[in-house]
């Protein structure tokens, strides 16, 4: 590992200046991910500029009735907090999916959106990969794919995104705020992360330099009745092998409204805005769930050995909108 | 850099960090207390296991720079911990584990089986104990980040169903026992604790 510079900041202004546009520098949350990959090289900072003094560290009721969510907020905090809990359960139930308790009482809410990819090429530096030096070549599509993208990869990398609790807050429409040299900014999450294109290694649209301040969750009342379930490879502390965030509300066996976003699919949590086009007003039955994720998956190109996540993700999508059809008609 | 930081109740500095060190690097190696394991180094298998500011966390994702002026608890500290916890505080004023005592810690049960310690000044806490006692340590290299993390377990909900004890320790690894002498111990720990209140 490189030497590097370690600073704590208090301040917003304050650290949006020291960080700059260094090329060097990173703002360092838990430092659960940045470590990991400065450990394997991956990283090479010259200065970390510790964000988690920073006062972003609140979770607040917005005057609309959605929810702010501070960045340097905790993982662990998050899924504890009662407004959440009450109002977005598949974000709370999200947040304990992934990683152990040890990380989640580290990690922040920056630094989960920003989280790099788990592709075993990406972390090994004896191994070409696109995201990691662009140009080189992506060794996963003719190797090691299992846990790669269906939706919206490309020749030039076919990485999935880890966040499990991206995919929740990208079900409900949750907006990234952050803050440049030049004043602040907002991003909605459905913008935030790029297509891939030719360009793997641009992963977000924060302009160079951003500090993320925060998360705002708008007012959703259909998120009340919501889940969030994690296939993975064994019953806890693995990554997603694929996930499903859903709310949904059903009056009279019809669909009013429902929400749904796809984890490990795709380089970004995958919002499934033709499966929601097509359930709303119809009937909240399994065949209707059936043709909503099949039409969403139309899409899909698998790879010889990730098909089995077009199957996984249609049963996931009909057991968990089943379910939430129980729970509202309860 | 100089870092400042307090370990199992002790203010302690170290000089010449390197401020990109991992807390375990530093834990081991400049305070000579190998009691927190070195294993996996990215944060999968919970064996440097530490309480900083009270909460369980992987000491090998920490950067030294992280931990000045914060509270780190180690194995080494937990008995200490652990009895301040049950007596309310630091009564006696002269609480918490030297870095001597600590770097000499070693549990030195009278009968060997019970782990009532002997002549040694270190008691050890019920999660150890109940450790011994449910023989669940085999190697022994995942045992002190069990500790600290069963430990903490216990200290939030005193009577965790399996699937908590499931929950909690999910973040430690344990390649010998296959966990079910982990859980054992566990229940002991919680069952000895309702009882004795
Ligand atoms: C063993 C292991 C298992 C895991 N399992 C899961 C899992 O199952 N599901 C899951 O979702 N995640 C999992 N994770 C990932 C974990 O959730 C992330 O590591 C964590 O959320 C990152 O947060 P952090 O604060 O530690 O980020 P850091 O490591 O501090 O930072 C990550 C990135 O974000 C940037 N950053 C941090 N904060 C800000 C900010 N405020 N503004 C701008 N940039 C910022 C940093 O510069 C860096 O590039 C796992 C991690 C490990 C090590
Ligand atoms: S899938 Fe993406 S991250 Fe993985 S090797 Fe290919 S380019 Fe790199
Ligand atoms: S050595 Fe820290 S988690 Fe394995
Ligand atoms: S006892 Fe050997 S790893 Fe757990």
């Amino acid at each position: 590992m490189r030497e590097f510079g370690y600073q704590r900041v208090f301040d917003v202004p304050g650290a949006v200046a020291l960080l700059g546009t260094d090329p060097e520098a990173r703002f360092l949350g838990g430092g659960t991910n940045l470590v990991d990959l400065m450990k394997a090289g991956v990283e090479r900072p010259a200065l970390l500029v510790d964000v988690t003094e920073l006062p972003l560290g609140r979770i607040e009721a917005t005057a609309d009735g959605g929810l702010r969510i501070g960045a340097t907020v905790t993982n662990s905090d998050l899924a504890a907090d009662p407004q959440v809990r009450r109002h977005y359960p598949a974000l709370a139930q999200a947040v304990l999916a992934g990683a152990s308790g040890q990380l989640r009482n580290m990690a922040t809410i920056g630094g989960n959106l920003l989280q790099r990819t788990r592709c075993g090429y990406f972390a090994d530096l004896t191994k070409p990969c696109n995201k990691r030096v662009p140009g080189s070549g992506c060794p996963a599509i003719e190797g090691e794919h299992h846990n790669h993208a269906i939706l919206g990869a490309s020749e030039h990398c076919v990485a999935v995104h880890p966040s499990d609790m991206g995919v929740a807050l990208t079900a409900f429409d949750a907006v990234v705020s952050y803050e440049t040299a030049d004043g602040p900014g907002e991003l909605p999450l459905a913008e935030f992360y790029l297509p891939v294109g030719d360009t793997p290694h641009l992963e977000t649209a924060l302009p160079s330099g951003a500090l993320i301040t925060g998360i705002t969750l708008p007012p959703n009342p259909v998120a009340a009745v919501s889940r969030y379930r994690k296939v993975r490879e064994r019953a806890s502390y693995a990554f997603a092998i694929g996930s499903i965030a859903a709310a949904l509300d059903v009056r009279d066996g019809l669909v009013r409204e429902v929400r749904l976003a796809f984890g490990a699919v795709a380089s970004r949590p995958w919002r499934a805005r033709e499966a929601e086009r097509l359930l709303t007003g119809g009937p909240a039955s399994a065949e209707a769930f059936a043709a909503a994720a099949d039409a969403e998956l139309a899409a899909a190109e698998t790879l010889p050995h990730n098909a089995y996540k077009v199957t996984l993700m249609r049963n996931l999508v009909v057991a968990v909108l089943t379910e939430l059809t129980e729970e509202a008609t309860r | 850099m100089r870092l400042t930081f307090t370990v199992n109740g002790r203010q302690q500095e170290a000089d010449d960090v390197w401020e990109g060190e991992s807390l375990l690097y530093v834990l081991r190696e400049r305070m000579g207390l190998p009691g927190s394991k070195n294993a996996c180094e990215q944060g999968e298998c919970g064996s440097c296991t530490v309480r900083l500011d009270g909460v369980p966390v992987c000491a090998c994702l920490v950067a030294a720079g992280q931990v000045q002026d914060r509270e780190v608890v180690t194995v080494e500290g937990l008995a200490d911990y652990a009895r301040q916890r049950a007596e309310g505080g630091c009564g006696t004023g002269a609480c918490g584990t030297s870095l001597d005592d600590a770097k000499r810690w070693q549990s030195k049960p009278a009968d060997g089986r019970t782990g009532e310690a002997g002549a040694f000044p270190q008691q050890l806490s019920a999660i150890q104990r109940a450790f011994i006692d449910a023989g669940a340590v085999q190697c022994g290299f995942c045992t002190p980040g069990l500790l600290v993390a069963a430990d903490e377990l216990l200290e939030r909900n005193a009577s965790p169903s399996d699937e908590d004890i499931r929950e909690a320790l999910s973040g430690n690894l344990c390649r010998c026992t296959g966990y079910e002498k982990i859980l054992d111990a566990v229940r002991l720990a919680a069952a000895r604790t309702e009882e004795a209140v």
